[in-house]
């Protein structure tokens, strides 16, 4: 009994501990000029710290420049590199047109441990702004980079900053025999620290987070048909939801993890579903002839979008997640489809066609205005980041499907590519 | 209503399917040479001189074993109704055999939606086989959407590819 127990751990261990891959190379396409320019200044270390590779202002540096927000000086044009508040001179700094400056310092303890001290100043005022202590160990490093750029994020926006987060993906590769083989990765935000947490030869679709970001579900179709999974991510083990016949699929995660919107056709055609985490049982949402599919919950949990072609074309439709009538929610152009919440429920983005493209749009509930955002042919699986500033997607480059980023007014754009394989379906995580 | 179309439709191509697989209409459909080309197969339709599988003669319409479809569409287009005919009859026929009906989608729209497409026009298929007097456990339908691309590229040559509906049949 107890080696069979073994045995299982061992496989799910086994299955969770996955190769790192590849980081996602990230390349800005489209930055803005109003952009605010700040000097991260190289932190530096009194005491030679062994085992960091990691450059941490460099690291904040790349986070405060993918917002499009900021315009991080060059290191090669700084006049001096102070790393104590008394060895700034904001003169120095004024006359390079800096607005903000950054200094920081890493100190190893007597544990091992780290401390990274930083400050954040107001280069006109000559004061500062914002200082602290975070402590990391060896290889959390970039993680704590990434808290401190969601510190200068948010002190600067005034919007909370999500460079803290996680992205999941699905990539199809090739392996030497020509097989495919299909994956589903998590990478931090910047791309970077990719770890695959199931793989297989049959195709994996959807990624959806839990609302804690501590598992992931997601479509398998191992056994050669859909079947929807949730896996921790911290231990590699799974669940299979109960299947049915035909389809499986969709599964969005309401804002409080008591339930899963999914997708099944067990009574005919595609219909939305509600899956009770606690009770484990099924409510039916949606009750027509038509393709019914691709749910997501607004933010406050009440009411469930979702895809549906009952006028003919796909649109996007709204019930309450307790149920009733469904009202038809876009009416620009002849195909919207797979639409999720902003963040702050004002609006939405989805797939729209135009021009026999697909493109990613948003549209305003309010007002019902549409903005078109990316300007692919093939762009598709909008995911927002949890502060609503960016947008994530898939789109084609050179026939070959890779992820991109687009800030949520258009105006700052990223490409994400993965070495030799398509990726693709971008889910963001929430917030940590 | 559609339905009912497509019935009448299949009844009238079941009984003009031998003339049908004559050769005549080939010239006047040229999307018809994909299943044989020329009068020279004509003369095998009566199966004599095939030795092999019935589901593997070439000169039958039960060799054709993809169905494809328009874009966004789940209608079997009439050259297919013959097929889907002569597959529905040889599992009436057959009744210890059982298949996969498998629906695709090419890589336009939205993934999930692609799968609910993909199965519409496997279900499609699935009810035009049971017309045919094939039972309801004798086909499964599995939606795939967009997920296994039968072609690679990105263009109309591949998507028209991929948009289909297979046959499968257990292996022989």
């Amino acid at each position: 009994m107890k080696t069979t127990i073994k045995l299982v751990l061992m496989c799910m261990l086994m299955y969770a501990s996955a190769a790192w891959s590849e980081a996602l190379k990230i390349e800005i396409t489209q930055g803005v000029s109003s952009a605010q320019p700040i000097a991260i200044v190289p932190f530096s270390s009194t005491q030679v710290v062994t085992g960091v590779a990691v450059d941490v202002a460099q690291t904040i540096s790349d986070d405060l420049m993918r917002s499009g927000r900021f315009k991080s000086l060059s290191r090669f044009d700084m006049l001096d590199k102070p790393f104590t508040a008394a060895q700034v001179n904001f003169r120095n700094w004024q006359a390079l047109g800096q607005d903000n400056l950054v200094i920081g310092e890493i100190t190893e303890q007597a544990n091992g441990m780290l401390e990274v001290q930083f400050q954040l100043f107001d280069v006109y005022k000559g004061e500062q702004l914002m200082g602290f202590s975070l402590p990391a160990n060896k290889t959390g490093l970039r993680g704590a980079a990434h808290r401190i750029s969601d510190l200068i994020y948010e002190k600067l926006t005034g919007q909370k900053g999500a460079f803290s987060t996680r992205m999941a993906y699905v990539t199809s590769t090739k392996n030497l025999n020509g097989k495919h083989e299909y994956k589903i990765q998590v990478a931090d935000a910047d791309g970077y620290g990719a770890k695959t947490i199931v793989t297989s030869s049959e195709p994996l679709m959807s990624p959806a987070w839990s609302p804690r970001g501590d598992k992931i579900s997601y479509v398998s179709f191992e056994a050669g048909r859909s079947s929807i999974y949730t896996q921790t991510l911290r231990t590699g083990a799974r669940e299979k939801l109960q299947s049915f016949k035909g389809i499986n699929g969709a599964p969005a995660w309401s804002p409080d993890g008591s339930q899963m919107a999914l997708t099944l056709s067990k009574d005919g055609s595609a219909d939305i579903y509600v899956y009770n985490v606690i009770s484990r049982s099924f409510r039916r949402l949606t009750y027509s002839y038509a393709i019914d599919t691709e749910p997501n919950w607004s933010p406050d949990g009440r009411a469930i979008i979702f895809t549906s072609d009952r006028g003919g074309k796909p649109q996007i439709y709204r019930i309450a997640a307790s149920g009733g009538q469904a009202t038809r929610v876009t009416y620009e152009g002849d195909y919207n489809a797979r639409a999720s919440y902003s963040p702050d429920g004002k609006n939405i983005v989805m797939v729209h066609r135009v021009n026999g493209q697909y493109r990613v749009a948003t549209l305003e509930l309010k007002t019902g205005f549409v903005s078109i955002l990316s300007d692919g042919q093939l762009d598709e699986s909008p995911s927002y980041a949890p502060n609503g500033s960016m947008i994530l997607y898939s789109t084609n480059d050179s026939f070959k499907s890779i992820l991109a980023a687009v800030s949520s007014d258009g105006k700052v754009r990223q490409k994400l590519r993965l070495q030799g394989g398509e990726v693709r379906e971008p889910a963001w995580s929430p917030f940590k | 209503m559609y339905k009912k179309l497509l019935m009448g439709l299949l009844l009238s191509t079941t009984l003009a399917g031998c003339s049908m697989f004559g050769g005549d209409e080939q010239d006047t459909d040229g999307s018809m040479s994909g299943m044989h080309d020329g009068a020279s197969t004509s003369g095998m339709m009566d199966g004599s001189n095939y030795t092999g599988h019935p589901l593997d003669n070439p000169a039958s319409p039960l060799s054709t074993k993809v169905i494809y479809f328009a874009f966004d569409s789940s209608a079997v287009e009439p050259q297919y109704e013959a097929v889907l005919a002569a597959h529905g009859a040889y599992l009436a026929a057959n009744a210890g055999v059982s298949i996969i009906v498998e629906g695709h989608a090419d890589e336009r729209g939205t993934r999930e939606y692609n799968i609910a497409l993909s199965e519409r026009r496997a279900k499609t298929v699935q009810n035009l086989l049971s017309l045919q007097g094939a039972s309801s456990n004798q086909t499964e339908v599995v939606a795939m959407g967009e997920e296994k691309p039968a072609a690679a590229g990105h263009d109309e040559s591949a998507w028209h590819l991929n948009r289909r509906v297979e046959l499968i049949y257990p292996a022989r």
